[in-house]
């Protein structure tokens, strides 16, 4: 009783003196307006449509980003260019619906779809957190700097035939392959 | 009839006196809310708030405009009567005990003999503000924060009274003005070390603060006793609470730590450093310490703290006898 008393009094004063010295640490908040806060450039936040290294966009419009995103905020419309090259007519994406999980970006098989760190978006009309295309689109390659999707796929566009992607053989004629 | 102008002037300065002392402790008691939030955040590795004026010091006119502004609601279903009066037991009863304190050697709204039992008999009616206030409230949860406080106060104001008794069997008297001259040479915190233990828990305890706050209890009870009340009815229990704080500070330093005895700086200084250290140990102990479990508080109370404080009053006792003239 009386030694578990001293050391329950221990204890708290004990607690006490931590708590005092807490006062010298690290503030953990930040004046946010006035000071940035530091974000990783793996920080998941606003979404981007990047271009590949030729300036050509990225998007395919294949809609794996739409049937991954699990709120299912992102919309888009295919079409195709004359030289076969398919990209999105529209790309709609609502960041008010976005909970920024970023499997669109997982999902994404030529690296269009990317997060970035930036969460700054506040509006004050729910619709303008809707963001089209336009304000979708970036003019660089964003995180993946090299990667050019028609030069590795065995799609067949105009200037590239099929077996002239990178590593590609060309094409086999699969009747010679008959016994 | 004619009235000696020397008595008009001294009855005008004691009650400019008086006046003075009301405003300064209720200023005090609202600055203390935006103080000790700002003190939780220092240590918490927070900034706390910062934001209305120049570097928060504003917040205090921002929340005192908010709560006057509230709807001031009574509930359909509460007993007005008493609702209107808890708060207003609550608040008097606490500003009515600052007429004892001995803030200088000049300054102080009365001098009684009585002084220390006059706080008792303030402290016993606080009880009313809750119990009424809980009762009047209609609402569940009001009633048990009620009771709880109730059962605290009651159980704690036992072993106040008798933490005090040592301090007065040393000073021989009620008045607090005398127990401030006997601590001349050596604060009674030293030979009433247990007294001021038990005193500073029983303190806590009444006024309610963390870790004594089961009343209040925020995440069992939403608030207790005053979750029906808006407004500046609200508001007058929510500085009352700081106004309990202030003056169980003021008290402790008046009993224990001398008053305004103290070398070098004027003796108003003096007092008020003092009280400023045991306000900020009022926010520490929120800051650190947990609330424990109703049950355990009250077995603490009778079981730790009465029997401590009745040793404490046998050894004075016992002193003061060995000591005295007469000799043992």
């Amino acid at each position: 009783m009386l030694t578990s008393l001293i050391a329950g009094t221990w204890s708290q004063l004990r607690t006490l003196g931590m708590v005092f010295r807490h006062a010298f640490r690290r503030r953990e908040t930040v004046s946010y307006p006035e000071e940035a806060v530091y974000l990783p450039p793996r920080f998941r936040g606003r979404i981007v449509l990047t271009r590949d290294p030729d300036g050509e966009e990225r998007c395919v419009a294949c809609n794996l980003c739409a049937v991954a995103c699990p709120v299912d905020c992102i919309a888009l419309e295919k079409g195709e260019a004359e030289d076969g090259r398919w990209y999105p007519a529209t790309f709609r994406i609502n960041f008010s619906r976005c909970i920024y999980c970023g499997m669109c970006e997982e999902a994404c098989p030529t690296s269009a779809i990317q997060l970035t760190p930036d969460f700054e978006m506040s509006e004050y009309r729910r619709q303008d957190m809707v963001y089209e295309k336009a304000d979708l689109q970036i003019d660089g390659p964003g995180k993946d700097h090299d990667y050019h999707f028609y030069k590795v796929a065995g799609l067949a566009i105009a200037g590239k035939d099929k077996g002239e992607a990178q590593d590609e053989r060309p094409p086999r004629d699969v009747r010679t392959l008959l016994p | 009839m004619s009235v000696p102008s020397e008595s008009v002037a001294a009855v005008l300065i004691a009650m400019a006196q008086a006046l003075a002392i009301l405003v300064g402790v209720l200023l005090l008691a609202a600055v203390m809310t935006v103080v000790e939030r700002r003190l939780l955040a220092l240590w918490q590795d927070r900034l706390g708030p910062n934001r209305v004026g120049p570097a928060g010091s504003l917040q205090l006119v921002a929340d005192m405009i908010k709560v006057l502004f509230k709807e001031d609601w009574i509930p359909p279903f509460a007993d007005r009567a008493l609702f209107v009066l808890a708060p207003v037991i609550a608040m008097a009863s606490l500003l009515l005990s600052f007429l004892i304190i001995p803030w200088t050697p000049t300054w102080g709204v009365a001098d009684w003999h009585i002084g220390l039992l006059f706080f008792f008999a303030m402290a016993g009616i606080n009880v009313y503000a809750v119990l009424l206030g809980g009762w009047s409230s209609g609402n569940k949860y009001a009633l048990l924060g009620a009771m709880r406080a109730t059962a605290q106060t009651l159980s704690y104001e036992v072993f106040m009274g008798l933490s005090l008794m040592g301090v007065v069997a040393l000073a021989g008297s009620f008045n607090l003005r005398d127990i401030v001259a006997a601590q001349q040479g050596l604060w009674f915190i030293v030979p009433q070390f247990l007294g001021f233990c038990t005193f500073l828990i029983a303190g806590v305890a009444v006024t309610h603060r963390h870790p004594f706050d089961q009343p209040e209890a925020e995440q069992e009870l939403a608030d207790g006793y005053h979750i029906e009340y808006s407004g500046m009815k609200f508001g007058m229990f929510y500085v009352g609470e700081y106004l309990g704080m202030v003056l169980v500070s003021a008290l402790i330093v008046t009993l224990f730590f001398g008053g305004w005895r103290g070398p070098w700086l004027p003796p108003f200084v003096w007092f008020a450093l003092k009280t400023a250290a045991l306000l900020v140990l009022f926010v520490l102990l929120r800051a650190a310490l947990p609330r424990p479990r109703f049950d355990r508080m009250m077995s603490f109370g009778w079981r730790v703290c009465l029997p401590l404080t009745l040793i404490n009053l046998l050894l004075t006792g016992v002193a003061i006898l060995w000591l005295s003239p007469a000799g043992p």
